[in-house]
């Protein structure tokens, strides 16, 4: 609790206790008005005083002035007729109950997420004869070593020097296994260095380093408004005025008309009284607190699952998405070409790959490092010699004495050896041994562990349709999107060809489903910006993705893309539940108020009641874990 | 030019009323509030002085929610 609060709660609870104290006072007259025009004047003078001030601001219409009219004319009721202030205090009373539990709920649910978005590294620990100082890390530059603890969070983005750990990297991808960190590795900025002492040196400065990059998306996330606030900021509008010339209304002319045409007594106090209750009922603070709240609690909780939303518009376009378009490389595949198998080897399959390894290893096309992967050990370049690059075919190379051709099947014809062809697709190594054929190496991109199950869970929740868009050969996607189930499949496309794909998309499908595009950020930002939302995958990826991107998953799991949808559906029942029931229960309260059936605490439950649901089930938004 | 000023206000509503006073003042390009981590980032028009307008930012604000605060 707050000043501000702890002050709000004694105000309540001081005129709660003088309420009741007057209650059993046998004050008549002039003193019972001024008695209770004391708990009055602690509890509401704020409330009054906002009120005169929207008046003289031309403000005139809020909840302020609707408490304060409503308070006002149960007083000059309980004046004229039977002395009973109970009620106006009571309306008052309550109506700072629930604007008192509403901030409370906020500040605690702000704390909840400002602790687990709390990375920013305050110091950095620079090694000086000997000794650590800690220093500003806005002062490191580019290339410092600079020495982290155990406990401590890694301030600038870097590469280990020495010493090994385990990162926890809970905060930045929201996801609670540790990752392991030797000399050699890079490793980002916001993990928190969890066993062993760690020197890193610098890479990035600051300012350029994931934390900051990540804490500035998170603080600079625009609040464009999504419809659903629009409506009720409009709504609010015109309601608010509406039912205080209802009220007016109520107040005036059925009175008028029993006397005139009815010739029955007029019955003044009576329909005040109801206009009063109805100007309580229909006060719309339910609405106008809980939408918003929602709103701010769903962003809060998908920031939390690693999931940033840059504004509550892209919640609610994400919660209506029915089309999820996949770039392939870096988002459903790793991106990293991989031996992926050996067939109709003549020789052991470890030793094909080490001639292969070796006849390649003076090239530096990525097809030679992942057979260096694929080998694992060191490679002796002395056991090699007589190396010849064919360009467009592959290499011939003495390795060991023997004669090693690597290539494609062209090196192969070329050489007069016949060769046997892959029925998988991806790049393949042929590989002949002294003029005899030994064998093939199938080397392709690998799939995410989890990239099928998120197209599973895709379409476990509705959506309708996936599409993958890549650069890559047909028979590569073919393979790729039947592997994981994917429902239609473009490949061999420029990055220019996949903005007018998805623009292509986006007018075939109907106006009202929405097209998510999910990429690695890498040639990918114009695609990105065009989609309905744009979702960039890896915060740890480029800028312009980060930039373009409406929506950044934080670590480059495509399961998440499920989760966000999720969270984002979760947020927006939320907020249609609290519309409908709020609209609801003052509705038939409203009626009611309008017969006469309900009274002043009946008005009372209608709004702080009704307000405090809502916005306990605002703050549900905020749970996503299991999600 | 841009700049960030720490603000405090009660409901994520009257944060909403707090940005549209913000924006519609003389000198704001755009203003953004966000309520989560309490803070306010107003774009200014070129030329402007951002002392004096955010005094009148602050003047505006404090019109439609009496409650708020921005330290300047």
């Amino acid at each position: 609790m707050n000043k501000k609060q702890k002050k709000m709660l004694f105000r309540i609870l001081l005129s709660a206790a003088l309420l009741i104290a007057l209650h059993f006072a046998p004050f008549t007259g002039a003193v019972r008005f001024l008695a209770y025009m004391v708990p009055y004047v602690i509890i509401g003078y704020d409330i009054l005083r906002k009120a005169g001030l929207g008046i003289k601001n031309r403000q005139v219409f809020d909840e302020c002035f609707l408490m304060a009219v409503a308070t006002v004319g149960a007083i000059a009721i309980g004046l004229v007729e039977n002395g009973d202030y109970t009620e106006a205090v009571a309306v008052m009373l309550f109506y700072q109950v629930g604007e008192w539990f509403q901030s409370y709920a906020v500040g605690k649910s702000r704390r909840n997420i400002s602790e687990l978005m709390d990375i920013r590294p305050d110091y950095a620990n620079l090694l000086e004869d000997g000794k650590l100082v800690q220093v500003d890390p806005d002062e490191v530059g580019i290339g410092t070593i600079i020495v982290v603890q155990p406990g401590e969070k890694v301030p600038i983005d870097g590469v280990v020097v020495e010493g090994t750990s385990t990162l926890n990297t809970a905060a930045l991808t929201g996801e609670s296994l540790p990752r392991d960190a030797i000399p050699g590795n890079e490793i980002i900025s916001g993990c928190v260095n969890m066993t062993g002492l760690l020197k890193i040196r610098t890479t990035k400065e600051f300012g350029e380093s994931t934390v900051s990059k990540i804490l500035d998306l998170v603080e600079n996330a625009s609040s464009r408004k999504s419809r659903s606030e629009d409506f009720i900021a409009k709504f609010a509008r015109v309601y608010t005025p509406a039912v205080c010339y209802g009220a007016l209304a109520l107040a005036i002319l059925p009175p008028l008309v029993r006397m005139l045409a009815l010739g029955l007594a007029p019955a003044w106090g009576d329909w005040i009284y109801r206009a009063l209750t109805f100007l309580v009922i229909s006060c719309p603070c339910a609405l106008v607190i809980s939408i918003p709240l929602s709103f701010f609690a769903g962003i809060g909780g998908a920031s939390n699952a690693g999931v940033l939303v840059k504004g509550s518009n892209y919640l609610e376009t994400l919660s209506q998405t029915d089309y999820v378009v996949f770039d392939k490389t870096g988002t459903l595949t790793q991106g990293v070409f991989e031996v992926v198998g050996i067939h109709h080897n003549t020789i052991d399959e470890a030793k094909l790959i080490e001639y292969a390894a070796l006849a390649e290893s003076a090239s530096s096309h990525p097809i030679s490092k992942s057979l260096q992967k694929a080998y694992g050990a060191e490679l002796d370049r002395g056991r090699v010699h007589n190396i010849q690059e064919i360009s467009g075919h592959g290499v011939t190379a003495e390795v060991d004495g023997h004669t090693v051709a690597a290539g494609n099947d062209k090196l192969m014809a070329k050489l007069g050896i016949p060769s046997v062809p892959c029925h998988q697709v991806g790049t393949i190594i042929h590989v002949a041994l002294d003029g005899q054929y030994a064998g093939h190496i199938l080397i392709s991109d690998v799939v995410k562990p989890t990239a099928k199950e998120a197209i599973d869970a895709l379409k476990k929740i509705g959506v309708e349709k996936t599409v993958m868009l890549t650069g890559d050969a047909d028979a590569v996607a073919q393979q790729v999107a039947s592997a994981l189930g994917i429902d239609q499949v473009y490949s061999q496309l420029l990055p220019a060809d996949k903005v007018s794909r998805v623009e292509q998309l986006l007018n075939e499908k109907p106006a009202k489903k929405k097209l998510a595009f999910v990429g690695d950020g890498i040639n990918d930002a114009p695609v990105l910006s065009r989609a309905d939302i744009g979702i960039a995958m890896g915060a740890m990826g480029s800028d312009a993705a980060i930039e373009a991107a409406d929506v950044v998953l934080m670590d480059d799991d495509p399961l998440k893309i499920a989760k966000a949808i999720k969270i984002s559906r979760k947020c927006l029942g939320i907020v249609y539940q609290n519309i409908v029931f709020a609209l609801a229960i003052k509705g038939i309260c409203l009626v009611l108020g309008a017969l006469g059936i309900a009274n002043m605490w009946l008005a009372i439950f209608a709004d702080v009641g009704v307000m405090i649901l809502a916005v306990l089930n605002a703050i549900r938004a905020l749970f996503v874990k299991k999600l | 030019m841009k700049k960030t000023y720490k603000i405090d206000v009660d409901c994520a509503n009257c944060a909403n009323k707090m940005e549209d006073a913000a924006n519609k003042t003389e000198g704001v390009k755009n203003a953004v509030v966000n309520f989560m981590t309490l803070k306010m980032n107003v774009e200014f028009d070129e030329g402007q002085d951002p002392k004096q307008v955010m005094q009148v930012v602050r003047e505006n604000c404090k019109k439609v929610e009496d409650d708020c605060e921005i330290f300047l």
